[in-house]
């Protein structure tokens, strides 16, 4: 599955709503963490159709950055069924991603 | 079985991968993140030789493309532990276990924390040890700086530009940093140095609030803050190794010539004890180390 970039319009649609669980990168193209982590979800989204990856880029989207209170990037939050399920700061390895999605 | 394992993609272990590839050794390379290490957060590279300007980040993807290309095999997995059998070494990750005929520690170092009570839960919430990544959610706002090396300085100048004030705390009333930074800090109308003091308590209700703030005369001040950038220096990232291989107090491996105490396991980069932490110091252990590394596979 591609990698979803992520704006205030397609939020509801892409993250919310989806049926599958959403892993949510909030990141700016200044971080390098940020830049750091993109292959990694690259990666992932290339290998696996069971979750969905939406990049947020939080100088274009800062509403919907600061809706989600974010305030330190890169952020990870995964969503389930609408719901914020679990989040986490700074670069994170893949198998700790899998893990907060709750796949293997 | 690999003829050497390398534990961190950082510019220690990816030099030393290189290395080991050039003496045509099995190589695998197991990086918890991302290549690079600490290095990538560096905007502009000014004293590597004859790399004049160049991003923390490119310098780490040349890197990694050049242990690639060599043949080196990189792997994206956490190492969770060590065992030596001898001659045979194993290496525990997340997903998999290798056997190696030596391995190399080349984990680097990790932000060292203040041990505030709240300070794990606030951070992405005010609490931050990143200036560069996370400066710009506090534009206009308050914000305080802990620390007194270059980190801290380079941080509070970087956040003077964005915030509308910045605290910078230390616990000394001399700054370990360059001279000419600190002129550049004094000559800073909004940046506010709080010295002789050590940041005693964070304030918060799920963000950070206010930080308070004890100077050495016991006299406590609460300052209101929206973020506390913390540099307060860096701690080795040797943790997985205790009991495996000895360390020095503070959990710095000692290893002159990159050896450790255990046959076989080597150390390179910024965990390992020296006075000079720098790039140029953490590629040349890549080397050093592989040539360790060789001296005992041709025994």
């Amino acid at each position: 599955m591609k990698i979803i970039e992520g704006t205030s319009e397609n939020f509801e649609s892409e993250v919310l709503k989806s049926e599958i669980p959403v892993l949510v990168d909030f990141n700016a193209t200044w971080c390098p963490p940020c830049q750091a982590l993109h292959p990694i979800l690259e990666q992932m989204a290339e290998d696996s159709d069971d979750y969905k990856i939406v990049t947020v880029d939080v100088d274009a989207e800062n509403a919907l950055a600061a809706a989600h209170e974010v305030s330190s990037i890169p952020c990870v939050v995964i969503y389930k069924n609408g719901q914020e399920t679990d989040r986490r700061v700074g670069l994170q390895p893949r198998k700790r991603l899998e893990k907060m999605l709750g796949v293997k | 079985m690999y003829d050497v394992i390398i534990i961190g993609g950082g510019p220690a272990g990816l030099t030393a991968a290189v290395y080991a590839r050039r003496a045509n050794l099995k190589t695998l390379v197991l990086e918890a993140t991302a290549c690079g290490g600490q290095i990538i957060i560096t905007p502009d590279i000014e004293n590597y030789p004859a790399a004049m300007h160049i991003s923390g980040l490119d310098f780490a993807s040349r890197l990694e493309s050049q242990a690639n290309e060599l043949g080196a095999e990189i792997k994206f997995e956490e190492v969770t532990g060590i065992n030596d059998n001898g001659i045979e070494k194993e290496v525990i990750t997340d997903s998999n276990t290798y056997k190696g005929k030596t391995v190399i520690i080349a984990t680097g170092t990790k932000s060292r924390k203040l041990g505030l009570e709240g300070e794990d839960a606030l951070i992405g919430h005010g609490v931050s040890y990143c200036a560069t990544c996370d400066g710009s959610f506090y534009r206009g706002r308050v914000v305080a700086v802990n620390g007194g090396g270059n980190t801290a300085l380079d941080d509070a100048l970087f956040l003077s530009n964005i915030a509308d004030r910045v605290y910078l705390i230390h616990r000394r009333d001399e700054f370990r940093g360059d001279a000419e930074t600190v002129e550049k800090i004094k000559a800073k109308d909004n940046i506010e140095l709080v010295l002789n003091s050590r940041v005693t308590k964070l304030i918060y209700d799920n963000k950070l609030e206010a930080i308070e703030v004890t100077d050495n005369n016991g006299i406590i001040r609460k300052l209101d803050v929206g973020a506390l950038f913390i540099a307060i220096g860096r701690v080795p990232a040797t943790n997985i190794f205790v009991n495996k291989v000895s360390m020095l107090e503070g959990g710095y491996i000692d290893g002159e010539y990159c050896h450790t105490n255990i046959p076989g396991i080597f150390v390179a980069g910024d965990c390992r004890n020296k006075e000079v932490r720098q790039l140029v110091t953490a590629t040349a252990d890549g080397a050093v180390a592989v040539h360790e590394v060789l001296k005992l596979l041709n025994k």
